[in-house]
């Protein structure tokens, strides 16, 4: 009688405890992802914005400032071209950042964007940034590196400046190692 | 149908019996104790003067990070297990725990993980650096390569406390005897029945962290890594998520070791039995919701800072009422200060102003200043010695009479208890002062103001150091002989585990006892 009373609730136990695994694992990281783009904790700015037609606020001027750094041990130069703009909320913008390859080795960089105040993070959308693609360049080569960003007229009143800022990461090891892998399945298929 | 345990070595390696598994767990985590120990009189050492005398910087990192991990899950974890194995079942009436069998291999895969842990300090590259916390990315991009077997480690870890949990869950709930209603059982066994839920709920949330690092290192994954989209402060979230219910793992069963001991040596009965139980219960259900304030500094908004803030202070609330009612069952008591005794009076002081210092860093705007220094180490260690390591140590003083039918030295006990007492005052208490003056955590030297206080601090800890050698010395002897002890051991205790013989026979409740 004991025993079976005892299995059953081992197995309850041990399914709570492999749930918690489940929980830790594949619900908790989405879970933060999705708060972080809720409240823009982090200042992790949105996807590619398909620009709507708004009216232009011409009253309002709002000040966005550039930072760009290198993650350690990233050799790259980057830099971006105007440190500061002003625009009025609803216009489109287009600025570039400079970036230069100084090693004699190719190599891929990713840029990760993060935005200061946290609650301007839903309010400044990005049509265009290098920020959504890997960036390569040869040895010794250099480039400029285009952003197209509009500021939401709905931007709280309290904002007048906003900080963004770019750390460019090295991952040529990342991607030649998913490429080998890549090349490893495609042989396998052919 | 009573038969012995086996003859040799064999005993110990098949034995499904609570009370050798017991006995086993208490020596390994004593053994990982000194262990544990030992590296902490390293970081003393090295910390005696400043600049680098001892040890270089990549191997103090390495032994910050192997005391931490030892002592919490070498030392104390296991050693509350061990007191739960053999006390539970005594305490409840039950011949033996509900699953042996389990019982057996949760700990009998511990020595594995723990070699294995220790292991690493001599591979290539050494151990573990990057403190017990293993923040990524220290823990993923810039770890050295003895982090995977860090990994598995703690993977054969988790399992085995799991296991342990789900044992001790099991006997609570099923193995009671008949009359043993839940509001009946003594307080230890209420605080591990709520601290083995806590384990079920965290230790997976722990194998899932250190899985996400096993494969951010190996597969390619970036929930850690910036550069791949994900979040280092991810990382912080699941660790304290896991590591805030930790510190009350290591706490809850102590309150319960401590609610046996004040009474039996007060004469009087536990004063609020029932608000314990439920003070308990309040701590375990606010530690799931507090996990933040341990990253105040990591950049939430202002309305995370208070929410955090207020919970975390809240627990101040329930952890009150205890203090409260042991100070009320002491209060007119016919006392007596045995050894037990002095270290459940000590626990009582030492812990409150750990939870006062705690209170302090729970206040948001002010731990911007105390985040990271020793003022952290000094809150953290005033809660963990005297909370879980003077408790367990009273425990064993309290119980090794019944355990060995034979009664420890007392002057031996009272010299190890007050060694022990000035010794962890004269290490800790300097670090407060320290650490408001602004010293870091983990760092082997330090500007020459904070000199003065750390030369105190070291010797106060190979005080503390020496004090455990006492104690050694004292149960060994305990163990091969001594001066009979009674059936009853102390005055009137309270408790199933005193109607049974002393030394307690390898088989106890056979049959249930009736319970009044």
């Amino acid at each position: 009688m004991w025993w079976s009373d005892n299995a059953k609730i081992a197995t309850k136990l041990l399914a709570l405890a492999a749930s918690m695994l489940v929980f830790a694992i594949f619900v908790m990281p989405p879970l933060y992802d999705a708060f972080c783009e809720i409240t823009g904790l982090n200042g992790k700015t949105g996807g590619k914005y398909e620009a709507v037609p708004a009216a232009v606020d011409r009253d309002r001027l709002v000040t966005v400032q550039f930072v760009a750094s290198n993650n350690e041990n990233m050799p790259w130069g980057f830099k971006p071209s105007v440190v500061t703009v002003k625009v009025h909320p609803g216009e489109a913008m287009d600025t570039v950042f400079l970036a230069s390859n100084p090693t004699d080795r190719d190599m891929v960089a990713q840029a990760i964007p993060s935005l200061v105040p946290f609650k301007a993070a839903e309010y400044f959308h990005k049509t265009e940034c290098f920020c959504f693609n890997q960036q390569a360049l040869k040895a010794g080569e250099s480039a400029e590196l285009p952003l197209r960003f509009i500021v939401d007229p709905d931007l709280p009143p309290s904002v007048n400046t906003i900080t963004l800022s770019y750390t460019l990461f090295d991952i040529t090891e990342r991607v030649s190692s998913n490429l080998d892998n890549k090349n490893t399945d495609s042989e396998r298929e052919g | 149908m009573a038969h012995g345990p086996q003859p040799g070595f064999k005993r110990w390696l098949y034995t499904t019996n609570h009370k050798d598994i017991g006995s086993m767990y208490l020596w390994f985590s004593f053994a990982m104790f000194l262990l544990g120990g030992c590296m902490a009189l390293v970081i003393r050492a090295e910390l005696f003067e400043p600049g680098l005398q001892i040890v270089q910087p990549e191997f103090f990192n390495q032994m910050t990070t192997m005391h931490g991990l030892i002592m919490v899950f070498g030392a104390v974890m296991p050693a509350f297990v061990g007191l739960a194995n053999w006390m539970i079942p005594m305490m409840i009436g039950a011949p033996d725990m509900a699953l042996p069998r389990m019982n057996n291999w949760s700990f009998w895969i511990l020595p594995f993980a723990f070699a294995m842990l220790a292991s690493t300090l001599f591979m290539e590259g050494g151990a573990p650096n990057f403190g017990w916390t293993f923040y990524a990315p220290l823990s993923t991009e810039y770890a050295p390569p003895s982090v995977t077997f860090f990994i598995f480690s703690i993977h054969i870890m988790g399992a085995s406390s799991i296991m342990g949990s789900i044992n001790i869950i099991a006997t609570i709930l099923n193995m009671r005897a008949p009359g043993m209603t839940l509001m009946k059982m003594p307080l230890f066994v209420w605080t591990w029945l709520i601290t083995a839920y806590l384990l079920i709920a965290v230790m997976p949330v722990l194998a899932g962290v250190v899985t996400m690092m096993l494969m951010d290192i190996h597969f390619g994954t970036s929930f850690f890594s910036a550069a791949g989209g994900g979040d280092p402060v991810l990382f912080q979230h699941v660790f304290w998520f896991f590591g805030h219910p930790e510190v009350y793992i290591m706490i809850l069963p102590a309150f319960g070791i401590v609610s046996a001991i004040i009474p039996t040596f007060a004469r009087k009965p536990l004063f609020g039995y029932s608000s314990m139980v439920y003070a308990t219960a309040s701590i375990a259900f606010l530690s799931f919701i507090v996990w933040a304030h341990h990253m105040f500094t990591v950049g939430m908004p202002i309305a995370g800072e208070l929410f955090f803030m207020y919970a975390t202070m809240l627990i101040a609330v329930p952890t009150g009422v205890k203090v409260f009612n042991w100070v009320t069952t002491m209060f007119r008591g016919s006392m007596t200060f045995e050894t037990p005794m002095l270290f459940a009076v000590a626990f009582v002081i030492l812990f409150t102003i750990g939870g006062f210092s705690g209170l302090m860093l729970a206040i948001a705007p002010a731990d911007f200043q105390y985040h990271d220094t020793y003022f952290v180490v000094a809150h953290f260690h005033y809660v963990l010695v005297p909370g879980a390591i003077f408790s367990i140590t009273a425990g064993v003083y309290y119980w090794l009479p019944k355990w060995t039918g034979n009664m420890y030295n007392e002057t031996m006990g009272k010299v190890h208890f007050w060694l022990a007492f000035i010794g962890l005052n004269v290490t800790f208490f300097p670090m407060h002062f320290v650490g408001l003056a602004g010293m870091p955590r983990r760092i082997p030297d330090y500007a020459l103001q904070f000199a003065d206080f750390n030369q105190i601090a070291s010797v106060g800890a190979f005080l503390f150091g020496a004090a455990q050698l006492v104690f050694l010395f004292n149960v060994i002897r305990t163990v091969q002989g001594g001066n009979k002890a009674t059936d009853e051991v102390w005055e009137n205790p309270e408790g199933l585990e005193w109607t049974v013989p002393s030394p307690a026979p390898y088989h106890t409740f056979s049959t249930p006892p009736a319970v009044r």
